[in-house]
């Protein structure tokens, strides 16, 4: 009763309203920025270069989005991300799950050795250039493959999926085991099942991580037809602020800067052009993300467990 | 396996015993290796990755201490007395990156580490639980976007011509700042962009623990009549104080690394004095420039920096708790 009391008391109220007024200010810190992408990517080259509040547009253009949706590039970086968060994740999975179940065999002879190994990485790594070079060595630059072999192995991974495997009851596979189910049986009816909750976490994390990630293709893969989402945003940046700047319109020649192709492409803001890619690439996230946020959720406690 | 040695083998001495004993059990280890060779297997893959994309590249480290060139191989360069560590000391770059660590470093240690503690205690003060819902949600979304997207973002909404920042700035009367090229509020810039990207979901594993607080402490707290003001302080934050603890000695263990990924989609030239950080010098002189023996001088520099505090902080603990990261 007294907490409720002191919840209506006029410093109690002044409290709560203060409270409520920065929570919100925090999330529309977050929101309003996400909501002016969307308005940029419908807006003109007027309302774009603009200096007001933006919570609304007067005219929405669709230019943007017709130019972005029909470009072939974003097409193929869209491709190269999916190929990449699919087939990295699988990837990731079977590499994580194979090594986490056998480090979880208390009785596995060397298994101390081994887990340290593996732990070691986590303290002292040889870091960025040594490990360019042997991906360059190994004839792996410019290829989708290292993207996908370089994440595979995660010690992270690995040990909180073979402390979740540790805490399945050894008993249940014992008398599985003497009513006569063989080791892969074990592993397929009994172990696998029992361990989505730790599965589901990892393929969730190593998805975002792989949808999102730009620091792998920055250092080792540079071709054009192999280029991802992020890659393309960040090259779109670059690109268009060189673009606005007068000068650079002004070293082309007469020829070019009439030509039609160069008026029609000007006629698109490339800022909203930028907005709506950028949007094409969050898109996927924000629309699952609502239904899978309890799940990253609960995974950050999985993690938390000390190893 | 249990009735191993003394009944069968009377007749000998202690120590042939032991021999025979130890004998036996390493008997019993090879054919319990030999039994579960499967699960060898199944390490193979993390195995072969981990030998080729971890243990190489440490082997590679010794690059640092030769004049390496890729037709001789590190076994064929020469040795070079530490040239590239003496280099690195007398390197006024060296010393700028090494500053910016340090000094990005303690402003995270200082203001982003406990930003999501205190947004985790005003929402815990939330009763209305569709608003807490909608914050944390909204909250924890930049967590899940590239610095790439949220740089793009931010600069438009922060930009002193066109964005939101400038606009305010104006209404309110004041010049507004371009952040992004400014020497003096850079360092701002990055602290600040980064309690928005990680406070939401930072707050997390507080909450968790705030919703593990016995409510009979604030029953009893209510029969002595205590203000909220005092329950935050002698309630609530005391029974987070494990918790920071082990979040904050983590985050001293690898205090000196920064994020490649935000310095680098945010950074320029023009804020190289107060923005460029070992990470990024490391990348463009390594990668960009192809001085790989001098900049993995520098990388071994910070890692063995690195694994010295994370040693002499979990020694500190060790002696003073209970918790250890190994």
């Amino acid at each position: 009763m007294a907490l409720v009391a002191t919840r209506t008391s006029i410093s109690g109220k002044a409290f709560d309203s203060v409270n409520y007024l920065l929570l919100a200010l925090f999330a529309l810190s977050i929101a309003y920025p996400f909501w002016t992408l969307i308005l940029q990517s419908f807006s003109s080259i007027d309302a774009v270069n603009s200096m007001r509040l933006k919570i609304w547009l007067d005219a929405w253009h669709l230019e943007a989005w017709g130019f972005v949706l029909q470009d072939d590039t974003i097409g193929l970086a869209y491709f190269n991300t999916i190929f990449r968060t699919v087939v990295g994740t699988a990837l990731t999975l079977l590499v994580t799950f194979s090594a986490a179940y056998a480090l979880s065999k208390r009785l596995l002879p060397g298994r101390a050795l081994l887990t340290f190994l593996f732990v070691f990485t986590l303290f002292f790594q040889g870091g960025l250039i040594p490990t360019y070079l042997v991906v360059r060595r190994l004839d792996l630059i410019n290829t989708r493959l290292i993207l996908l072999l370089l994440p595979a192995m995660s010690t992270f991974y690995i040990i909180i999926c073979r402390n979740f495997l540790m805490t399945i009851d050894e008993s249940l596979e014992e008398s599985a085991v003497i009513d006569g189910a063989g080791y892969w049986r074990v592993l397929f009816q009994i172990i696998i099942p029992l361990s989505k909750p730790a599965l589901a976490t990892i393929a969730l994390f190593s998805a975002v991580y792989h949808w999102n990630d730009f620091f792998l293709p920055l250092i080792y893969v540079h071709d054009d037809d192999k280029r991802v989402l992020q890659e393309l945003i960040r090259d779109l940046m670059m690109d268009l602020s060189l673009l606005q700047t007068d000068q650079f319109i002004s070293e082309l020649t007469e020829e070019l800067r009439e030509s039609e192709q160069f008026r029609e492409l000007m006629r698109i803001p490339p800022k909203a052009a930028q907005a709506a890619t950028v949007l094409l690439t969050i898109g996927p996230i924000v629309f699952i993300y609502p239904f899978l946020q309890k799940y990253f959720v609960k995974g950050v406690m999985l993690g938390s467990l000390k190893g | 396996m249990a009735n191993i040695a003394p009944q069968t083998a009377p007749h000998l001495s202690t120590g042939e015993l032991k021999a025979d004993y130890k004998r036996i059990l390493r008997r019993e280890t090879r054919a319990r290796a030999w039994r579960m060779r499967s699960f060898y297997g199944l390490l193979l893959m993390a195995f072969a990755l981990l030998a080729v994309f971890k243990y190489a590249p440490i082997w590679g480290v010794s690059i640092s201490f030769l004049d390496f060139n890729f037709y001789d191989g590190i076994l064929g360069s020469a040795w070079n007395d530490f040239a590239h560590f003496r280099r690195l000391f007398q390197d006024p770059f060296f010393y700028r990156i090494f500053r910016n660590n340090v000094v990005l470093s303690l402003l995270h240690l200082a203001i982003t580490f406990p930003a999501p503690i205190v947004l985790a205690l005003l929402l815990n003060e939330v009763r209305h639980t569709v608003y807490k819902r909608t914050v944390q949600s909204i909250g924890y979304l930049p967590h899940f976007m590239s610095w790439v997207v949220l740089s793009g973002i931010l600069r438009e909404v922060l930009s002193p011509s066109t964005g939101f920042a400038g606009w305010l700035f104006t209404q309110l009367g004041l010049d507004p700042v371009n952040w992004f090229t400014n020497v003096e509020t850079f360092r701002a810039l990055l602290v600040g962009t980064a309690i928005w990207q990680s406070v939401g979901w930072g707050s997390i594993i507080y909450l968790a623990a705030l919703s593990g607080i016995d409510p009979q402490l604030y029953e009893a707290g209510a029969i002595d009549g205590t203000s909220r003001w005092q329950n935050a302080l002698h309630i609530t934050l005391p029974s987070l104080v494990p918790v920071i603890t082990i979040l904050f000695l983590l985050r001293l263990g690898n205090l000196f690394e920064q994020s490649f990924e935000h310095v680098f989609m945010m950074y320029n030239p023009v804020v190289y004095e107060v923005g460029d950080i070992m990470e990024t010098y490391i990348y463009r002189g390594g990668i960009q420039d192809g001085n790989f023996d001098y900049t993995t001088a520098v990388g071994l520099f910070q890692n063995v920096l690195g694994l010295v505090l994370l040693v002499v902080v979990n020694q500190i603990t060790r002696r003073y708790s209970d918790f250890s990261v190994w």
